[in-house]
Formats: structure tokens, C-alpha cells, sequence
């Protein structure tokens, strides 16, 4: 961040923070800190890295499809929804585990609460600015899996009204019905948004590590185990609630996976999306409420532990 | 040290009231054909240990996938055990991609046994033909694990017809599950036509077989094509329908 953009957000706060209007709970502020943290992740050479990845796997998926037209968009699919998962957890955990170490760091964290800002607005800036990130980035993502999911199916039409150009037309209806039937699904958005919310609680739980964790790194390799663990969870969490016959230690273990990680596997439903699996309203309602739950008591538990903080 | 425990014992109370949530979220995911692999340890000892990681961490669609190539990679080189055991384990990892269970059951009844039947390394008929009663097998066993697991689907019904139809030249069970198929929401038009020619050919069962295909007809033009009406035909020859009571079309009238 360079000096202009520095007392620029300086500005803003002062603005919402002087004497004469200041009110315990305003938006004005955590508006600042978000722009202030989106500007700065921008910047990041991660965050470029990243996306760029994710675009080039979500384009280089057409190559890895070259089977029959229903294999192939089965496979650019898989593909493509998969690196969107990958780089958006990727992007959640690293972009997120920077923000209070790094700001710790710069001293700009001293210069905002300084101030009279609540450390819970300060937070709940910081993750706002991730997750407006995170958006961000599964636009930009997900534009461009549709796009490429666009052009080749409209690639593979062209070829096949060539291929059938002397059939009855009843037969070409039929052929063409089958393409866009195995190409472009309705229930593919809800499946992003799921992805979504999975990398948003991610992001929640990183912030809630990082009040407590030394550093960056250390935090990043906590949420890599967290990641590995919570898929587990739904399986520990089963095994713990029916399962009497095993030893005390293993039973305490399961209770612990099960009571203090999130069920990952509950939102990675897009495999079975794609596999040609409807998700119902009420399904897709229940997995979100269950993220912003989540993502909800992270960001607290994040801004509880950072009260106590000493900094 | 206050703070700690006050976070440790907000999350043991919110990971006891989430538990329950989580359970009847799962069995609504599990009801809604998501979520239906179970993650095991026959599912380690099977995908392996780099695999089973990325399948956990929710990526199984991509490990699917990659082994859906190397099977396709096998098959180039007609490796049929290496297929076999690629697909199974494909089939484990995505359950629900019909395609995977129909291109493995197509493999296996179809290629797989054929190559058994023409095997020059092997001049004994009798076990060319134990081998290629083998892949049949193994064909309908993917077959029957598929719909097992997507029987609200109807392409791995009519699959497995086909594959009564032309491989054991089983027409009543051919009849049996084009018949289930058609029962499916979703369902190609020409299933219950299907069921009803299978039927045709089964000894004993020509009435039944004449009334469906006669309702068959009944129904309108449509429903007129060429095959229906041969069969028709046949059936009526075959049991003696009085003349008055015949269909009057002509064999192979193409119905516009």
C-alpha cells in the first residue's frame, strides 16, 4: 500500500471517527478497512498467481477432454468446477492468514485503533474484504468455465449439424437436444455458490487461527491439516454417535473432530451436480445457511479472541 | 487463560447443537443421491493412499476423471484387467455418472469379450467361451451396481436390456428391463415399445406380448412403425387372431 492510499483510508476513518459524530457501530468504517483490504490483496502476487492457475487448469480442460462429445463436457466440467474449488480454498486460506500478521507488522494496525474503532469492526473489515475477494475471484472463474463450456459446446453443435447434414430433421432435434443437455446444467450456478460459501468459511476460520497463531505460515499449515481434518469430519462424527464398542481414547479423539470442526463434505456437491444430480431449493437453502452459520461464529469467535489480544 | 476456556466452551456448545443439524443435512444430501460415496478403508486399499487424499478432499470427480483416462489409455493397449480394475474403482469415486457404469459395462460385455472369443494365445473353444461368458458377467455386474445406485434414472435400465438382448440372448429378462426403464421418469418413448417387441419373442408369453404391442398400436399412428406392425403380424399368425379382428396395415408401411 503506498502513502497516498495509506492516509486516504486514514481519511475516511478520521471522517467517520471524529469527536463530533462518532458512533459506536459504523458502516463508514468497516467500508474503509474493506476497500483498504481488497485494495491490498489485489495487489498481492498471490492473488494473481492463483487466479491465473485457476484460469489456465479451467481453459486447458478443453485439451484434456478429447473423448466422445458426452465424455468430454463431463471432463471439462470435473475439470473446471474442480480447480474453481481448489483456488478459491487456496486463495481463502492464504489471502486470509496475511491480513492481522501483516498488519501487525506494517504497524497499520496500530494506526487504525489508535483511533476510536472497535477491534470488532476492524475485523469484521478485514473479512469482509476477503470475502468480497473470494467473490471476485468465483466471478471471474466461474465467467470463464461458462464461457469455455460455451464455446465448445457450441463448437461441437456446428460439428454436428455438419456431421448430420442429410438426416431427418427429428433425428438432428434429437442429437442437438442431447449436446446441450450434457453441456450446460441450470443447477451449476447453485454449485458455485456452494463452492462459494465452502471457501467463505474457510476464510472465517483462517481469520479465527490467525488471532492466535505466531505467524502466516504457521496458520496456513494449521488450516491445511484443519482442511483434511474437516472432510473427515462427516466420517469421525458418524463413527463417534454410533460406534460403543471402541476405547475410550479413539471415542475422545471422535468427539473432538466432531465437535470442534465443520463438515466440509456437506458442500461439495458440485461432483454429484455435474454427475446430472438435481439440487433441490430446500437442499441448496440448508447447505447455505449451514456456511453462513459457520462462517458467522468464526468471525465471533476471530473477534472475541482479538479482543484479548495484546498488542 | 479466561478467554481460552470461554472459546473452547462456545465451540464444544456450538459443535453439539450443529451435530444434529449436520445429521439431517447428511440424510437429505443422502436422500437427493448426494453424497454416496462412503469414504473407508476399502476405498483407500482400492484409489490408494495420493488418491484417496484428493478424492477426501473433495476432488474424487478429478481423480474419477484422471482414471477414467488411464482406462481409456488401457483400452488402447486392450490391458482388459487393468480396465476392469480402473473402472471399478471409477465407478466407486462417481457413482452417480451414469456414463462411467455404461462405458465400463460396454467395455467388459462387448470388447472385453470379444477379444476373449477371438484370443489366438488360447486354442481351447471351451474356455474362450468360459472367458467370454466371464466379461458378460462382469458387464452386468456394472450394470446392476449402477442402477443399484441411480434407480431413478432410466439409461442403465435399457443398457441392461440391450445387454440380455444381444449378449445372452435372454429375451424375457430384455423385455423385464426395458419395461423397468420405461416405468422411470424421463424415460425414451420407445421402452415400452422395446419391452413389448422382447416379449414378442418369448415362447409362452405371445398373448400378453400381443396385447401390449395391440394396445401399443391403438394408441395411434405414432405408435405405427414398421417393426410394431411385423410383429404384430407375426403374433397373429401365431395365435390364430380371426381375420376381422387383424390390424389392416401392410407390413413395412413407414407411418409419417
Amino acid at each position: 500500500m503506498t502513502n497516498g492510499e495509506k492516509a486516504s483510508t486514514l481519511e475516511q476513518l478520521n471522517a467517520s471517527t471524529s469527536a463530533k459524530r462518532y458512533r459506536p457501530f459504523a458502516f463508514s468504517r468497516i467500508y474503509a478497512i474493506t476497500i483498504n483490504t481488497v485494495t491490498e490483496l489485489t495487489r498481492l502476487k498471490v492473488f494473481y498467481v492463483l487466479l491465473i492457475f485457476g484460469l489456465v487448469l479451467i481453459g486447458s480442460s478443453i485439451f484434456m477432454a478429447q473423448f466422445s462429445f458426452q465424455q468430454e463436457f463431463q471432463i471439462l466440467k470435473d475439470v473446471s468446477l474442480g480447480a474453481i474449488s481448489l483456488f478459491t480454498s487456496l486463495l481463502a486460506i492464504v489471502a486470509t492468514a496475511r491480513l492481522l500478521p501483516q498488519d501487525i507488522e506494517d504497524r497499520t494496525l496500530y494506526t487504525i485503533l489508535a483511533k476510536p474503532v472497535p477491534r470488532f469492526e476492524y475485523v469484521l473489515g478485514k473479512i469482509t474484504g476477503v470475502l468480497l475477494l473470494l467473490a471476485i475471484s468465483t466471478v471471474v472463474m466461474g465467467g470463464a468455465f461458462l464461457l469455455v463450456l460455451y464455446t465448445r459446446e457450441q463448437a461441437v453443435l456446428h460439428t454436428t449439424l455438419r456431421q448430420m447434414s442429410g438426416a431427418p430433421p427429428d433425428q438432428i432435434a434429437d442429437a442437438l437436444r442431447v449436446i446441450r443437455s450434457s453441456a450446460f446444467n441450470i443447477d451449476i450456478l447453485p454449485g458455485i455458490v456452494i463452492i462459494y460459501l465452502k471457501a467463505c468459511l474457510l476464510a472465517a476460520l483462517t481469520l479465527f487461527v490467525s488471532t492466535f497463531a505466531t505467524s502466516n505460515i504457521f496458520t496456513i499449515v494449521v488450516m491445511a491439516f484443519i482442511y483434511f481434518i474437516a472432510h473427515l469430519q462427516a466420517t469421525a462424527r458418524e463413527y463417534w454417535l454410533q460406534e460403543h464398542g471402541s476405547g475410550l481414547i479413539t471415542r475422545v479423539f471422535l468427539a473432538v473432530v466432531a465437535l470442534f470442526f465443520p463438515d466440509l463434505q456437506a458442500f461439495n456437491l458440485v461432483d454429484d451436480i455435474v454427475a446430472g444430480t438435481a439440487i433441490s431449493l430446500t437442499l441448496f437453502a440448508k447447505t447455505a445457511v449451514l456456511g453462513i452459520f459457520y462462517t458467522t461464529i468464526y468471525t465471533l469467535l476471530a473477534t472475541f479472541v482479538f479482543y484479548g489480544k495484546e498488542l | 487463560m479466561k478467554r481460552t476456556v470461554v472459546v473452547l466452551a462456545v465451540l464444544i456448545v456450538v459443535g453439539a447443537l450443529k451435530l444434529p443439524v449436520e445429521r439431517n443435512l447428511v440424510a437429505l444430501h443422502r436422500q437427493e443421491h448426494f453424497r454416496g460415496v462412503e469414504f473407508n478403508l476399502d476405498l483407500r486399499e482400492e484409489i490408494g493412499q495420493l488418491g484417496f487424499i484428493a478424492a477426501l478432499s473433495g476432488f474424487r470427480a478429478i481423480v474419477a476423471d484422471a482414471l477414467f483416462i488411464q482406462a481409456y489409455s488401457a483400452w488402447e493397449n486392450t490391458e482388459w484387467g487393468r480396465m476392469l480394475l480402473l473402472f471399478r474403482h471409477i465407478t466407486t469415486l462417481q457413482p452417480r455418472v451414469l456414463l462411467f457404469w455404461d462405458t465400463a459395462a460396454w467395455h467388459m460385455a462387448w470388447n472385453a469379450s470379444v477379444a476373449a472369443m477371438n484370443d489366438q494365445t488360447q486354442p481351447r473353444l471351451a474356455l474362450r467361451v468360459k472367458a467370454q461368458r466371464e466379461y458378460f458377467a462382469l458387464g452386468k455386474d456394472f450394470l446392476e451396481r449402477g442402477i443399484k445406485n441411480n434407480p431413478d434414472r432410466p439409461d442403465l435400465y435399457e443398457a441392461l436390456a440391450r445387454l440380455y438382448k444381444e449378449k445372452y440372448k435372454d429375451h424375457e429378462r430384455a423385455s423385464e428391463y426395458y419395461a423397468k426403464a420405461a416405468a422411470v421418469p424421463g424415460a425414451a418413448p420407445w421402452d415400452r415399445r422395446f419391452s413389448a417387441y422382447e416379449l414378442s419373442y418369448c415362447e409362452g408369453r405371445e398373448r400378453e406380448a400381443y396385447d401390449r404391442l395391440r394396445h401399443l398400436y391403438e394408441e395411434g399412428p405414432k405408435e405405427r412403425l414398421p417393426t410394431l406392425i411385423k410383429r404384430l403380424k407375426f403374433l397373429e399368425e401365431k395365435l390364430g387372431i380371426p381375420q376381422d379382428q387383424r390390424i389392416q396395415e401392410k407390413e413395412n408401411k413407414v407411418v409419417k
